[in-house]
């Protein structure tokens, strides 16, 4: 579904990214770890063309994408959910939903997709009137999750939606994980919370210095932890 | 002369009710020309981080092209719908390609442009039509006065006052009921979780420079009745227009309106009652306003960081 070949990537004269390969497979849930400042973000942030100069190939879905604005990414069915939840403040919860409806080709009415939501977010139902910057870090992050879904994207990417959340809002986030992933939509996630994200996900790359220097299946890794310590203690 | 002022003053202690209520009219009718123009100004920068230097000769290019139209076929309500849209269309097509390759370089070449454009449209309105200027009459369906129960107002501004609360009311529920409104509103919050949403930005940014634009020159065409038409009318409009949106915060629409009125009713009673102080009162509310509200009345904070 997404395959990143030898991409490059520079902000300013800083070279970031160094010939990063990696791929995800329709359905697959894979996991992205690394220390801070590993060329995580900025990964993800090429393949949804925020990178102001990158050189490589990004293949989504069959299409070369790396030359695409990023609204035409959108419309492949690419979604990201940028850390520290990006939610639009001053806009009701509701009107953060719609947002990501408005830009989609899904003609889903707005009560349908509100209906859809409430089952998967039982937490916004009740908070579509409430303006978005009033709830929890962790509700925004949800709210943030759910504006993305509601156009039913065939990639989600998600880059570290645990930080500053509260423990008991993590779990809950990541029980909805494994439901997506039960549901077969597929998600290229960043985090930091590097055991639950290895026991969600199929497969997970390790990142360090703008290269990938591991890969293997989720559960080998969890049970390297020889591997974790070098690439992810602080 | 000051003794001339504290005689007008104490004069105007003495006024009647009606009349403080004629000069807060005046004053409103005077603040929705100073609201349509900063309204544009406010929304292209809000969304753009376009400082408009260019926005005062649009508004001059609207009286222009209103008196073309006015001319042609001499009906005023044709004018006021032909102004906006050929205005507006003028400024989109600079804003495609003239700005437009500007945007990501930072908040000073944008304006520089916008500082020549603006030169070019004055020198161009000069060439075609004359340094003189053009008679601009009052339409006469609204010329005269009405009684107002309490006093007599020129119809043409009560029409004025009118046609500014349509367009508001016109505006708000296209920003608060639209799906286009919603992405206005949400992309001068945050322009990369717009596109990140599958919004083709550079669109938008086109459609809110061409209804900015379309404001200024809408605010021209009516004012010309009161200003008249000539190639520098704009001049003084721009920096009036600076004021409305540095007293009501910049990007900020509401506090344009709030703004707006209230240098318009402080420069009413300024004329009224300290006529040599009319000019400098909207400097002075600026600074009281600056003191206690650095970011102006409805500003919000980094938006210029």
């Amino acid at each position: 579904m997404l395959k990143i070949e030898q991409l490059n990537a520079w902000y300013g004269r800083s070279h970031i990214l160094q010939g990063v390969n990696l791929k995800v497979e329709a359905g697959e849930v894979v996991c992205m770890i690394g220390r801070n400042g590993a060329g995580k973000t900025t990964t993800l942030r090429s393949v949804m063309g925020l990178v102001g100069r990158i050189d490589g190939q990004v293949l989504f879905d069959g299409h070369d994408i790396s030359k695409e604005p990023v609204h035409r990414r959108f419309a492949y069915g690419l979604a990201y959910v940028p850390e520290e939840r990006r939610i639009v403040p001053g806009l009701s919860v509701q009107e953060n939903l719609r947002l990501g409806l408005v830009g989609s080709t899904n003609r889903t009415r707005e009560a349908e997709m509100i209906d859809r939501i409430a089952e998967t977010f039982p937490r916004l139902r009740e908070r579509l009137s409430q303006s978005a910057d009033t709830m929890s870090g962790g509700e925004q992050q949800m709210l943030a999750i759910a504006r993305a879904m509601v156009s039913e994207p065939k990639l989600i990417m998600l880059d570290e939606p645990s930080e500053g959340i509260m423990p008991v809002l993590i779990d809950e986030m990541f029980e909805l994980f494994n439901r997506m992933k039960a549901d077969g939509i597929t998600i290229l996630l960043v985090e930091q919370n590097v055991e639950r994200a290895l026991s969600l996900a199929d497969r997970a790359y390790i990142m360090d210095q703008g290269l990938i220097v591991h890969e293997d299946t989720a559960a080998a890794l969890l049970a390297d932890t020889e591997i974790q310590e070098r690439y992810c203690a602080v | 002369m000051w003794f001339h002022s504290i005689g007008l003053l104490l004069r105007g202690v003495r006024v009647t009710f009606d009349l403080f209520l004629l000069q807060l009219f005046t004053g409103v009718a005077l603040g929705a020309i100073y609201v349509l123009v900063a309204l544009g100004l406010s929304l292209i920068f809000g969304l753009l981080t376009i400082v408009n230097f260019a926005h005062s000769q649009f508004f001059m290019l609207g009286a222009y092209v209103g008196a073309f139209i006015m001319g042609f076929v001499g009906n005023f309500w044709l004018a006021l719908v032909g102004v906006p849209i050929v205005v507006g269309l003028i400024g989109m097509v600079c804003e495609r390609f003239l700005i437009r390759p500007l945007y990501g370089r930072g908040i000073d070449y944008p304006l520089l442009l916008t500082f020549g454009l603006g030169l070019i449209i004055l020198e161009i309105v000069r060439m075609l039509a004359g340094t003189a200027g053009i008679p601009f009459g009052t339409p006469p369906s609204l010329s005269g006065a009405v009684d107002l129960g309490v006093f007599f107002f020129p119809k043409y501004r009560l029409f004025l006052i009118g046609i500014t609360a349509v367009i508001l009311v016109g505006l708000w529920l296209f920003l608060e009921r639209t799906s286009y409104g919603l992405i206005i509103r949400a992309g001068a919050r945050d322009q990369e979780i717009v596109q990140i949403l599958g919004i083709d930005v550079s669109k938008v940014w086109l459609v809110v420079f061409g209804v900015g634009i379309a404001l200024a020159g809408l605010a021209g065409l009516l004012a010309a009745p009161i200003r008249g038409v000539f190639p520098e009318m704009g001049v003084p409009v721009l920096v009036e227009a600076f004021v409305v949106t540095v007293v009501g915060g910049m990007g900020s629409l509401f506090g344009a309106v709030v703004a707006g009125l209230l240098v318009g009713i402080t420069v009413s009673f300024t004329s009224f009652y300290f006529p040599q102080m009319a000019t400098l009162s909207m400097f002075l509310l600026m600074a009281l306003v600056l003191i206690f509200r650095p970011r102006g009345l409805f500003g919000r904070a980094g938006l210029l960081d």
